[in-house]
């Protein structure tokens, strides 16, 4: 496989959002808006990239039976650090996604990811697969957010359409998370599948 | 090169190193990071402090504790008070909502800012403009300073009426116990009487 | 008494006004995944709430004593992460050994807790909240049975659709997606319940 098939795998085949179902608590948690859920992605997509790459680098020297724990070290000093440098030149983002950004050491997609493709394949493809994979998790975070945004707020990425008078304030809420993503992955099969 | 066997050594030398490593990367780290975050935290404060007072030209003192609130006192270059700043926190809909409010010597409000939330994200976070145009030049011993839901004077944020009373409440909360409870020319630190929560009396 | 009327709000508040799954998002990966009947949902729920309780305990006694005692606070996730990682392990060891029938019952669900956001979520939010250890495991605790009382529901209603015709593109996943939405509608009734049993019981 190819790099490049690698990073479109990430994107539509294994898309993590609509495909995989993984990381679905931030998925569904920091999708208010469109921005939250984009910084949400990229915030994730950082810590994928240099995990996988960095798994992929010292996997031979990680005895098998202790590969797990080892791995969780290297995610959660990758997302300690991540939090740190968010919290010193992006106290915005810190304050919009607060406790999310520590649970992405417990998001299913950065350890499935080191497992299933880091732990067997070279640094170079570790990392494409970690854009692909981050890129397909951005975007479906942002198609969401900005999905959720523009029926509950009458806005997108900040931009007033047509206004918050108009909006179904339930959107942003709770189960207008759980509905638009439903209805979100129905139209990402139907478009797939076709294709 | 072969892949190193599950030895007990073997474990135990690896992991001690990776961990060993990830220790070091995150003090590094961290003693990058925590100087920023410090000045920035800092920065925040001087900058909300100017905010809500209305004026750059001011001189801050010395933070004072009454109860759970951390007020300011504020003068201009020449010594002169011109109020308080008040730092507050209420139980809103997700946890903490922390205020930052400033009061003139009259106890009219000046101007507030959102330090802190856990508000429903994009939606709590509203109460930092919400309010700007309806509360500023109200005084919670003269208005009805709840919402308008409760019969009071203030509109809540449209689906965030529990944030709402809660920021309403922070600022009625502060203003009871920091600028009624003080005299308000002194800026003396006596503590505010434990019973003056209900009917708050004006100082002139 | 204040404080017991505390910990009963803490308790109500927890399990239906902030429900973990339904309002907070967290743990919805089993919220998803193990909901298809009602038996297995609640040997989830039971074996979550377990672990939060135990959780809790350690990474508070952690936080207090060494991280905040040696002014580590930096290391809270990678610490709290791998402490829950290993009590898991520990727990699923234990219950294997001392008590088969109830590890035969949990057994298959404890891998998967270390993974689940909400113990690391509840840990955190336990510190951040500034409880004590008695607040504390009461909010895990609470916590654990809102999931419970969250999966237990949402079990019961899959089972329900299993007898229906869904249209094909919605079977699976999406379908329980909608059904989720609905049943986190019905808890928003609960929002502000907390507001009014806080003036109920005095603690304002």
């Amino acid at each position: 496989m190819n790099n490049f098939k690698v990073l479109v795998n990430g994107i539509i085949k294994e898309n993590p959002t609509f495909v995989l179902l993984l990381g679905m608590c931030p998925t569904l948690g920091t999708t208010s808006s469109a921005i939250n859920g984009m910084s949400m992605g990229l915030a994730t997509m950082c810590v994928l990239i240099l995990s996988n790459f960095i798994i992929a680098s010292i996997k031979k020297l990680i005895p098998d039976m202790v590969r797990i724990p080892a791995y969780i070290v290297v995610i959660a000093s990758l997302v300690t650090v991540l939090q740190m440098v968010i919290k010193a030149y992006a106290p915005e983002i810190d304050k919009s996604l607060g406790l999310f950004i520590p649970l992405i050491v417990v998001n299913c997609i950065i350890l499935g990811r080191a497992e299933s493709f880091a732990a067997k394949n070279g640094p170079v493809a570790s990392i494409f697969d970690g854009i692909g994979i981050g890129l397909g998790f951005t975007l479906g975070l942002t198609c969401l957010g900005a999905v959720r945004e523009l029926l509950g707020t009458g806005a997108i990425f900040g931009i007033t359409l047509w206004g918050e008078s108009y909006g179904m304030l339930m959107f942003v809420l709770a189960p207008g998370a759980f509905l638009a993503l439903g209805y979100l992955i129905v139209l990402f099969n139907k478009i797939t599948k076709k294709a | 090169m072969e892949k190193l066997k599950s030895s007990l050594t073997n474990m135990l030398v690896v992991l001690s190193v990776i961990a060993i490593v990830a220790a070091g990367v995150l003090a590094s780290v961290n003693a990058v990071t925590a100087p920023q975050i410090e000045k920035i935290n800092a920065e925040n404060l001087a900058a909300g402090i100017k905010a809500v007072m209305g004026s750059d030209d001011i001189k801050v003192s010395e933070p004072w504790e009454v109860n759970t609130f951390t007020a300011y006192d504020i003068s201009d270059q020449q010594g002169n008070l011109l109020g308080k700043a008040v730092v507050t926190t209420e139980n809103g809909f997700g946890g903490p909502l922390k205020v930052l409010v400033g009061f003139n010597t009259e106890g009219d409000i000046l101007g507030y800012t959102v330090l802190e939330h856990q508000e429903t994200p994009g939606l709590g976070a509203k109460a930092g403009e919400w309010f700007q145009d309806k509360i500023i030049g109200m005084n919670p011993s003269k208005n009805n300073f709840t919402v308008s839901k409760d019969g009071g004077e203030v509109d809540a944020i449209t689906a965030s009426t529990i944030t709402s009373r809660a920021f309403l409440r922070a600022i009625q909360n502060a203003y009871d116990k920091v600028i009624a409870g003080q005299d308000a020319t002194s800026g003396a630190t006596t503590q505010a009487s434990a019973s003056d929560m209900g009917t708050p009396e004006v100082i002139e | 008494m204040d404080y017991v009327l505390n910990l009963i709000l803490i308790i109500i508040v927890a399990i239906f006004v902030n429900n973990v799954v339904l309002a907070q998002f967290l743990g919805i990966c089993p919220f998803l995944g193990v909901s298809k009947k009602v038996d297995t949902a609640s040997g989830m729920g039971m074996a979550v709430t377990a672990v939060l309780v135990v959780a809790t305990i350690v990474t508070y006694l952690i936080q207090v004593y060494v991280l905040n005692a040696f002014g580590l606070e930096y290391l809270q996730t990678i610490a709290f992460i791998l402490v829950i990682a290993a009590l898991v392990q520990m727990i699923e060891i234990i219950l294997k050994k001392t008590m088969p029938a109830l590890y035969q019952a949990l057994g298959v669900f404890l891998p998967l807790i270390t993974t689940n956001c909400c113990i690391l979520g509840v840990a955190i939010l336990v510190i951040q909240k500034d409880y004590d250890l008695l607040e504390g495991i009461i909010y895990a605790l609470s916590t654990g049975l809102g999931f419970l009382l969250a999966m237990v529901l949402f079990a019961g209603l899959r089972e329900q659709l299993e007898l229906v015709n869904v249209p094909k593109i919605f079977a699976g996943v999406p379908i329980a997606l909608v059904t989720a939405s609905l049943l986190a509608m019905a808890f928003m009734g609960f929002s502000g319940v907390d507001g009014g049993l806080k003036i109920l019981f005095g603690l304002q």
